[in-house]
């Protein structure tokens, strides 16, 4: 592949760069326009989606609903894709989701090394860190040094299980109910549920925390 | 192929970073490149495992040293140039000089767009008997492809045990070749921390790969 100008601008070189990039970007998406196989407009309803309607609040509530519901907690465990059709509008979720719990003997964690599959209808797109070398090396390998860069610590007997996305499977983490939400509704403990926490390298908040 | 991108237990990529408040997208050329390629993806140019592999030829420098949205870019383009779709003409003039093929599924337009929010199916009926129950001992196979393939590098050769069976997907070693869908059980397969690190390794550790049939031997 080659560039169309190599000079290089010595005091904004990441800027150039990026502009050279933005460049090319929209002249693909002009020629692609032009040959009649993409509407902008649908491209543009595409990124709203991600940016408005699709992320962790979705993963949040089916959490929030295994914490107070026995009965969907263990269809969620046995069938995840198939216990979270059976909820309103976050229903719609692909084949093959699996659902796997955290307990006081196991903490999972979920990565993707081969490159970056991610639950997105449960957690939205992933994080930059999630798509970056650092974690996909490290994770299978040194779980307990990748919590540690999220400032989390596990006690030292615990069972650590890695999940790899190595195929059209999904993974989510079922966090542990935070202790001191007794009666709580599932709208007060879906706010405690972040985004890490369904991933494995994060815990849910504990009540009076700032979210 | 032996990649870069198969990075499962490579040292030396320093921390992990995450990043508070972190936008769905840190540049508008970034939510372009996401959208394009969902876009010509349904509307057939490519399946995903085709797409993957793009992102995996890309030379090992440039892989390392792009943003993933770069790549998702780069990977984009010279798919859509070697299918076909387009020229490096058009590109570098940054307009089309001939009508586009034919895709498969039509125009990516307004009405397609609710489709793609939910991911496409992978499971197919199953041409014969699953070889391995769940409790099996099954080693990885010790297999080093040029083209695309989802067993990864760290745990070719070792020993691990069936844990779940998906029923029969696509498999992607083939599909991303364009060499048909050629559907095989997938399983998930748990290995011990130790197995694959050796005796330093973290002893509270076990890791799971899903893994398709044809990764597996008896053990």
């Amino acid at each position: 592949m080659s560039s169309d100008h190599d000079h290089h601008h010595h005091h904004d070189h990441d800027h150039s760069e990026l502009s050279e990039t933005e460049l090319r970007v929209r002249a693909l998406e002009t020629v692609l326009t032009e040959k009649g196989y993409v509407e902008p407009a649908a491209l543009d309803a595409i990124i709203q989606a991600y940016e408005t309607k699709i992320g962790p609040h979705n993963g949040a509530r089916v959490v929030a609903k295994a914490w107070t519901d026995p009965d969907f907690k263990k269809a969620l465990l046995e069938d995840g894709s198939k216990a979270i059709g059976t909820l309103g509008h976050v229903s719609r979720v692909g084949d093959h989701l699996v659902v796997v719990e955290n307990t006081p003997e196991r903490h999972n964690m979920v990565v993707c090394t081969l490159c970056s599959c991610y639950p997105w209808e449960m957690l939205g797109l992933p994080p930059v860190w999630y798509k970056a070398s650092p974690y996909r090396s490290r994770a299978v390998k040194d779980p307990r040094g990748v919590l540690a860069d999220f400032g989390l610590t596990l006690p030292k007997d615990i069972e650590i299980r890695v999940w790899d996305s190595t195929a059209e499977t999904r993974f989510l983490v079922l966090p542990m109910r935070p202790a001191g939400t007794g009666g709580w509704s599932e709208e007060q403990l879906a706010d405690l549920v972040t985004r890490d926490s369904m991933i494995g390298t994060g815990f849910p908040r504990t009540p009076g925390a700032p979210s | 192929m032996n990649g870069v991108h198969d990075m499962g237990g490579m040292d030396g990529f320093g921390k992990v970073e995450p990043e508070a408040n972190e936008p769905v997208f840190h540049e508008e050329w970034e939510s372009r490149v996401l959208a394009m390629v969902r876009a010509m993806g349904a509307a057939g140019a490519y399946n995903i495992d085709t797409s993957r592999f793009y992102r995996e030829t890309l030379p090992p420098h440039v892989y390392l040293s792009s943003s993933y949205y770069k790549k998702w870019f780069l990977g984009l383009e010279e798919m859509l140039i070697e299918k076909g779709y387009l020229t490096r003409q058009e590109v570098a003039a940054g307009h089309a000089m001939t009508p586009g093929k034919a895709l498969k599924h039509g125009k990516f337009d307004l009405a397609n767009v609710e489709r793609i929010m939910v991911r496409g199916k992978f499971g197919r009926p199953a041409p014969a008997a699953a070889k391995f129950n769940i409790g099996d001992r099954v080693r990885a196979k010790n297999m080093h492809p040029a083209t695309h393939t989802r067993l990864p590098r760290y745990v070719r050769g070792h020993v691990g045990v069936v844990e779940l069976n998906h029923g029969c997907h696509v498999f992607p070693d083939t599909a991303a070749m364009e060499l048909g869908e050629n559907p095989q059980w997938l399983y998930t397969v748990v290995f011990e921390g130790r197995d694959l690190w050796g005796a330093d390794g973290d002893p509270t550790l076990k890791v799971s790969i899903d893994a398709f049939e044809p990764y597996l031997d008896p053990a």
